[in-house]
């Protein structure tokens, strides 16, 4: 099960923002996305997610295997914890949450209403979903975002676990998250501005 | 899917859930009507079926805002794109749901309140089944509204602006039907004609509310 892209070209509002990037990700594998802020790196992880097209080029792999976690949990504050890993759960046709809730030690908070949790709590839960998906490659966007010392510890472990049964995961993230990863750096594949007779060309 | 639809029930059960707005707002609209028109029994019960039916109408038209917009906010929407289940079924469930929590309240709550505005006896069986055949296009119309919504901020203006014009067809045969079976008419056209577009919007809008959502969480 191997993500690869060849030749992709993005855009972000219509705008394109990355283009000619070409990388492959084997199973139990890990790869960061480095770059600065408004490059596109969570363009690209939503394009791969499949939730908008590519302008140019090829992604395979990605039907039906990459479990995608953005910036939002989604998280119902009125259910439980319990509750709201149980739905996403059986979204993904499995049944058994005991192990996403020992991974980020959920299981004091599991009776708990979601809304009642902090900012860190919070985004344990979102990331404990990424274990009742069932699929072999995770894209995460700031997975680390509002997490404690000990929680990214915990984060870094699941990643682990994760690649060492075969899963893949394709991670933009700042900081160093202790692990064999490759780095995409994404900043050589900017976007050219299209050229300026394009503007009012037509006009003129 | 099954898991989906308890979500939204649950959800819609607990806490500033939004279950009741609608029934609640029809309450007032009967409550203030008779009110409003005066004590002429004869005027409330010539003007009681489509009364009823606008209110019914409305009360659907107040929970739409709702329907997607916490789900987009959140970012379950996002996920749930990314998930197994086809967009067009778990919007069809969403509608679903939001008929459950909405439409049919408002359907047994018809009969009771009916009294209020002095609906013949011989009406309040058919505004019942024409309710019971209208609503669900109600929300399915509204599901496509709000994927069509969804994203902007205080999309609801808008979103009662797209809708309404939809409701139309609906709200003419469904209150045609109402107001000939409280007369004692023959009420075949009408209800058929409601029955229809209730199967058409059921059976289609899902797939347009599916691709509309497509374009806006990109």
């Amino acid at each position: 099960m191997t993500l690869s892209v060849t030749d992709l070209a993005i855009t972000r509002g219509g705008l394109p923002v990355l283009e000619g990037l070409s990388f492959a990700l084997p199973a139990g594998q890990a790869m960061v996305v480095r770059g600065p802020n408004g490059i596109g790196k969570t363009t690209l992880l939503r394009t791969l997610a499949g939730l908008q097209p590519p302008l140019r080029g090829q992604i395979s792999g990605n039907e039906d295997t990459i479990a995608y976690a953005g910036h939002a949990d989604g998280i119902k504050p009125t259910l439980t914890v319990r509750e709201n890993l149980s739905f996403w759960a059986s979204v993904f046709g499995l049944k058994d949450i005991t192990r996403a809730l020992l991974a980020y030690d959920l299981g004091e908070l599991s009776e708990r209403a979601a809304g009642t949790l902090s900012a860190g709590q919070k985004r344990r839960l979102g990331l404990s979903r990424l274990l009742v998906t069932g699929r072999p490659i995770w894209v995460l966007d700031e997975p680390t975002v509002s997490l404690d010392k000990n929680a990214v510890e915990m984060f870094a472990n699941a990643v682990h676990t994760h690649l060492a049964v075969g899963g893949a995961a394709l991670i933009a993230t700042h900081i160093d998250l202790g692990l064999e990863a490759e780095l995409l750096d994404v900043t050589p594949f900017r976007a050219k501005p299209a050229p300026l007779d394009d503007f009012d060309g037509v006009f003129l | 899917m099954i898991a989906l639809l308890l979500r939204d029930l649950k959800l819609a059960f607990r806490a500033g859930g939004g279950f009741g707005l609608g029934l609640a707002f029809f309450l007032i609209v009967t409550v203030l009507v008779p009110l409003s028109v005066g004590p002429q029994t004869s005027l409330l019960a010539l003007i009681s079926p489509g009364i009823l039916w606008l209110g019914a109408l409305l009360a659907n038209l107040l929970s739409l805002d709702r329907l997607l917009a916490l789900d987009w906010e959140d970012g379950s929407l996002d996920l749930l794109a990314t998930a197994p289940l086809p967009l067009e079924v778990a919007l069809g469930i969403k509608a679903f749901a939001h008929w459950l929590t909405t439409g049919l309240p408002l359907v047994l709550a018809a009969p009771v309140l009916g009294v209020l505005l002095n609906l013949p006896t011989a009406g309040v069986s058919w505004v019942v089944i024409s309710l019971l055949l209208g609503t669900p296009a109600l929300s399915v119309i509204g599901t496509f509204g709000a994927a069509l919504t969804v994203g902007l901020k205080r999309g609801g203006l808008l979103l009662s602006l797209l809708v309404l014009p939809l409701y139309v067809p609906t709200l003419i045969f469904g209150a045609e039907v109402s107001r000939r079976g409280a007369v004692g008419m023959d009420v075949t056209t009408p209800l058929l004609m409601l029955a229809g577009i209730t199967a058409a919007a059921v059976a289609l809008l899902p797939y347009a509310s599916a691709a509309v959502l497509r374009v806006n969480l990109r």
